[in-house]
């Protein structure tokens, strides 16, 4: 429970930092509700111009974008420290955390909590009423509650993502870019069902980083599009993707040699 | 211009150094460009309306956008981020020579520099693909001089970008609203021939579509070489208005600018 301490005392340090600059703030945020806002501008316009996509409608692509769009903006919100965990390295400054008794992703995760990226989560929330609310007889108590788990385990996904490119950082500070092919990517794939892409892309998606399990099949339950029940249990992929990912960096931070002063 | 010229060859070949990132870089574009790629398929198997362009020339704009991708100013100059904000910027300020100017080199270096590193290798992967399918020789030469009012218009852009910094320090928040309006507005998201009505009128006139739409439409054939001339005159346009606002935005920047000294 002590960690659970540490923790909330480092981000509400952030948290304060980050209300110091209001004006700037209250920018980024805007900044970053403009972006995922003209991406759904763009799937309006697709829409508008296309008139459906594979037989599914505006409001059931709406749901996937949701879907993926706060799972994202909360990864990024909560796993910044992962995010930025290259130039920890490469500043030094992670041997300091070394040095203390406390656990390390800890204090990693508490470096930093993104309250920019609410901007990313409101439009995405709204987006994901709104779909919602489109669906036939209204939401009911069960589908709001598939979609509340689906966004958890999408959140554990995109923070072991984080996990996971961080801990290239060990070996190569520079290739990072590669990384957000998965992450950027893979939020942007993630926004239309699975089922439009090439089938070895949705099973890269599903098997290799599960990002299908925490959005695209538990859309299809909560649009009604199939009755089985395992669509309850994919978002499952997601913790065990954090899971993985955090066994990684741990690995990584035992074969770590600090490049000295 | 001797000094300028100077500017722009330093920075050109700092920037030429960075090979490994452009390399990352590649794959994380070249993985992008296949995502919009399948949705367009998908798309486009999803009607038999005619649309104003087909799926090859949806596809072929696709791989030129990310080709050209690095030739957007993704976000202020960082240097002139850091002069304006420790106040260095008064050492600029002390050169013999116009300040905007001397910005306006560096950010056409930067702009240019990268894009040759990575367009290159993208456009050889994406034609050997058979994914871009190129207009005649005419369309190609048109598209090609449209390119280069597209680095210009671009570098006064970011030139332009870099000066609200006098006015709000930390510029993270305009710049980003920036970069996400350009790229829905110039075609990057979605091929502007395919957007509806009301964008499409909205987005003809806007700067926006000189950087990108103009020179991917012309180098895919959706608009016939001939239509480079007016396309000429709508992006010297923009690129005389942007350079105007930037000089006059700079000189009231310049007049409210307090150094602290020490």
């Amino acid at each position: 429970m002590r960690e659970t301490g540490v923790y909330l005392r480092l981000i509400s340090a952030s948290l304060r930092s980050q209300l110091q600059y209001r004006a700037s703030l209250v920018m980024l945020t805007l900044g970053h509700l403009v972006i995922t806002a003209s991406e759904m501008v763009a799937i309006w316009a697709l829409f508008a111009r296309f008139g459906s996509l594979r037989g599914w409608r505006l409001e059931e692509v709406a749901l996937c974008y949701g879907l993926v769009n706060v799972a994202f903006a909360a990864g990024e919100m909560f796993g910044r420290g992962f995010d930025v965990f290259d130039r920890l390295i490469r500043s030094g400054q992670f041997d300091r955390y070394l040095l203390r008794p406390r656990s390390l992703a800890v204090q990693v995760l508490g470096l930093e909590m993104r309250l920019s990226r609410i901007g990313r989560m409101a439009q995405g929330l709204a987006v994901l009423a709104w779909a919602m609310a489109s669906l036939p007889d209204g939401p009911n108590f069960w589908q709001v509650l598939l979609a509340g788990w689906a966004i958890a385990g999408g959140l554990a996904l995109f923070v072991g993502l984080f996990a996971a490119q961080a801990t290239v950082a060990f070996f190569s500070p520079q290739s990072l870019e590669v990384a957000n092919a998965f992450t950027y990517g893979g939020n942007e794939a993630a926004q239309y069902p699975m089922s439009i892409y090439a089938d070895w892309f949705g099973k890269f998606f599903t098997f290799v980083i599960p990002l299908a399990c925490v959005t695209y099949y538990p859309a299809l339950t909560i649009l009604g599009r199939t009755d089985a029940i395992w669509p309850w249990f994919a978002p499952l992929a997601g913790v065990v993707f954090l899971i993985g990912g955090l066994a990684a960096w741990q690995w990584g931070v035992r074969r770590y040699r600090s490049t000295g002063s | 211009m001797r000094a300028e010229r100077g500017i722009f060859a330093a920075r050109f070949r700092a920037l030429l150094q960075y090979r490994a990132a452009a390399i990352a870089g590649l794959f994380t574009q070249a993985f992008w460009g296949g995502i919009r790629m399948m949705i367009f398929i998908a798309f486009y198997a999803s009607t038999d309306q005619p649309m104003p362009m087909t799926l090859e020339q949806t596809i072929s704009y696709v791989w030129l956008g990310q080709a050209f991708l690095l030739l957007f100013p993704f976000r202020a100059d960082p240097d002139i981020v850091a002069m304006i904000r420790d106040g260095s910027v008064a050492f600029e300020l002390l050169r013999p020579r116009g300040l905007w100017r001397l910005w306006y080199a560096r950010a056409l270096a930067t702009r240019i520099a990268p894009v040759l590193l990575r367009c290159v290798p993208m456009l050889i992967f994406a034609t050997a693909t058979g994914w871009i399918q190129w207009a005649g020789p005419a369309g190609i030469l048109a598209g090609l001089s449209a390119l280069l009012l597209a680095a210009a218009i671009s570098a006064a852009l970011s030139v332009l970008m870099s000066v609200t910094l006098f006015w709000t320090i930390s510029g993270e928040g305009i710049n980003t609203m920036m970069v996400s309006a350009m790229f829905l507005l110039s075609g990057m998201i979605v091929p502007l021939p395919l957007m509806p009505e009301p964008l499409a009128s909205i987005v003809a006139v806007l700067p926006f579509r000189a950087m990108g739409d103009v020179p991917f439409r012309l180098l895919t054939g959706v608009m016939p070489a001939g239509a480079v001339f007016g396309e000429w005159i709508f992006q010297l346009a923009w690129l005389a208005g942007l350079i105007v606002l930037g000089r006059l935005l700079l000189a009231m920047g310049l007049r409210r600018l307090v150094v602290q000294g020490g």
